[in-house]
């Protein structure tokens, strides 16, 4: 644990931030977040996957005789559609595209949903200790002993189908872990000196809570914001294959999986590969970039190496 | 000891009460039961119709009888019977936990044993290329959506190939056939997450005092590993075992449903789609109940090996 003199003029995040420039295989998992997170931009201001919803027509020579194929049903991959196309004749390459930004949307929403949760409740419950603890640890317990699925899915089906109770029932129940580790981390940093310091100068609870202890335990919420993403996305997939998730009109790769069922006894294989390839990447990079950055901003972890 | 053990308990019973109130609240004040009696009537239900429904579930009542009447159910584990099937609802757990726990128990204890072995071999060879390969493979399994191991699994192994049956399963020997393949599937599910989180137990006891003294005295590094460093392992791995346990009762909701087995995790997806919220309670209640009581059976046998956790 002991530190070379000259270290210390490095703070944690520039040691940090060093450490990740080394990282090949981290830098590699920002680079593919970073186009992610473009291509969703790009979806959400209009450049991009626009006519995710045109019915494609079939051509004219198709249509004689039985009348059946109004639209390019199942095409396979070809130049102009990338991925093929879907039942009504949809470009699947910019459904993925779309499902892109509903992933990314899910992931920023429940983590906007469930952070402040955690952290609050995390910082106040390991600040003040005795009861507020106690009924903190004991709620956060109890809600940890149900079964994570059935509570997702109860959630779900109690706010109705849609993004709005995807958001509700996945960002209300993921705090826990980010609430268990700011307050193991709280409770030890509320002995530090600058804590008694601001405290003896005569600093109030609220002030010292998030002047002080919240910004030192920052870097927990940056992992964890990182890592919830796999954990979002995985989740959208089964509430929309269950058909609880997100509206059957809006791509999202999990309405694309549950398509995807069907269509592969028909020799349809391409919506369910887009929708699973895309998946794959964003949440790998995520898991990596995730491992990468605890590796780099936990202490603890540091020391053991 | 003994006042260790009644503290625990206490703590644990607390626990439960919370739970209780958590079901309460989803199912009586965020309105869990009135949607089910709406979908039950249908839309053009009449205000009486709807009225006598609610009287015969007992939604007339006042919020403190309602959860008066929660906390009877949870601790009889009388739970009535089925929206749906009009199946007492304790029987109907008891059938399903059987084929539950006949697909979860092989599956879970494959992946356990498979997980300790190559992630003893991953400390043994630690930041090797063979070890730096299998983490990266362990990530990239987890980074794939158990819906895709489930469609592709059935679609490749049983629809195309034939090697399987489809779905479906029968009582008794016969369902070994039926159970192979989410059992395989569960298998490579699960084994991503339990590798890494092994590897770090293991790679945690590496760096200990005792592993150095070890080899100090001239121990070999198979006999180190194998005889120190996974006796040592062993405690945060059973920990982890004990508290899954739970989970293999409750079956696997999305495999359990993929491959028509009767078992509870089918009986849960069934019911949300019923909207058949007594069973769901119920099955939420028991999942939450048993998960509580590995956690105690865990702490209690962890001071029974370690005698400094029962001082704090």
């Amino acid at each position: 644990m002991f530190q070379k003199p000259g270290r210390n003029r490095h703070s944690l995040w520039f040691v940090a931030f060093r450490q990740i420039a080394r990282n090949k295989l981290a830098l590699t998992s920002l680079v593919v977040i970073v186009i992610y997170v473009i291509i969703g931009l790009g979806v959400q201001l209009g450049f991009v996957a626009k006519d995710y919803n045109t019915k494609h027509k079939a051509p004219m020579e198709l249509l004689s005789g039985d009348v059946k194929m109004m639209f390019l049903e199942y095409a396979h991959p070809s130049v102009q559609f990338w991925f093929g196309t879907d039942i009504f004749g949809r470009d699947v390459f910019q459904k993925t595209l779309y499902g892109v930004r509903t992933a990314l949307m899910i992931g920023v929403i429940t983590s906007l949903i469930a952070i402040p949760i955690g952290l609050v409740l995390g910082a106040v419950a390991g600040y003040f200790g005795g009861i507020v603890d106690e009924l903190v640890v004991w709620f956060y317990s109890a809600l940890a002993s149900i079964p994570p699925l059935l509570l997702i899915l109860t959630l779900s089906l109690i706010f109705g189908r849609g993004l709005k109770g995807v958001y509700l029932a996945i960002g209300l129940t993921s705090w826990v872990t980010l609430c268990r580790l700011v307050r193991g981390e709280v409770i030890k940093l509320k002995t530090v000196e600058y804590v008694q310091a601001a405290k003896a100068v005569g600093a109030g609870h609220a002030r010292i809570i998030f002047l002080h202890i919240i910004p030192n335990v920052f870097h927990l919420v940056i992992i964890n914001f990182t890592l919830r993403f796999c954990y979002a996305i995985k989740a959208e997939v089964i509430l929309s294959y269950l058909g609880i998730g997100v509206e059957l009109g809006q791509p999202s790769w999990g309405n694309m999986i549950q398509s995807a069922r069907q269509e592969l006894q028909r020799g349809v294989w391409w919506q369910f590969g887009a929708a699973t390839l895309a998946m794959f990447f964003i949440v790998l990079a995520f898991n990596l970039f995730g491992d990468a950055l605890r590796d780099a901003l936990d202490p603890r972890l540091k020391s053991r190496q | 000891m003994l006042r260790y053990i009644i503290r625990r308990l206490l703590y644990s019973i607390t626990l439960v009460v919370g739970v209780m109130m958590i079901l309460f609240i989803l199912y009586h004040v965020m309105g869990g039961s009135e949607m089910a009696i709406l979908r039950m009537t249908g839309k053009h239900a009449t205000q009486e119709q709807i009225d006598s429904l609610k009287a015969q579930y007992g939604f007339d009542k006042s919020r403190g009888r309602q959860l008066l009447e929660l906390f009877r159910q949870c601790i009889t584990f009388d739970f009535g019977r089925s929206l749906t099937t009009r199946q007492k609802i304790t029987s109907m757990i008891a059938q399903g936990a059987i084929p539950s726990l006949s697909l979860m128990a092989p599956a879970f204890f494959i992946t356990v044993i498979l997980a300790i072995i190559v992630s003893l071999f991953c400390a043994y060879k630690r930041n090797s290329l063979f070890d730096r390969i299998l983490v990266v493979l362990a990530v990239a399994g987890m980074s794939v959506s158990i819906m895709a191991y489930i469609i592709l699994g059935q679609y490749l192994l049983a629809y195309k190939w034939k090697l399987f049956p489809i779905s479906g399963y029968e009582p008794g020997l016969q369902a070994l056939r039926y159970i192979i393949l989410p059992a395989l599937i569960y298998v490579s599910v699960a084994i991503g997450s339990e590798l890494r989180l092994y590897r770090t137990f293991m790679l945690n006891e590496v760096n200990q005092d005792y592993v150095r003294t070890a080899r100090a005295k001239g121990c070999g590094t198979s006999r180190l590993l194998f005889k120190h460093v996974l006796k040592n392992a062993m405690i945060p791995i059973i920990t982890q075992v004990v508290i899954t346990i739970p989970f293999l009762i409750m079956g696997s909701l999305l495999l359990e449903n993929f491959f028509s087995i009767p078992g509870l995790g089918n009986m849960s997806i069934e019911a949300l789609g019923n909207w058949d919220y007594p069973v769901l309670k119920a099955v939420t209640y028991l999942g939450s109940l048993m998960f509580i009581g590995g956690n105690l059976l865990s702490d209690i046998l962890y001071s029974l090996v370690d005698p400094r956790i029962r001082l704090e």
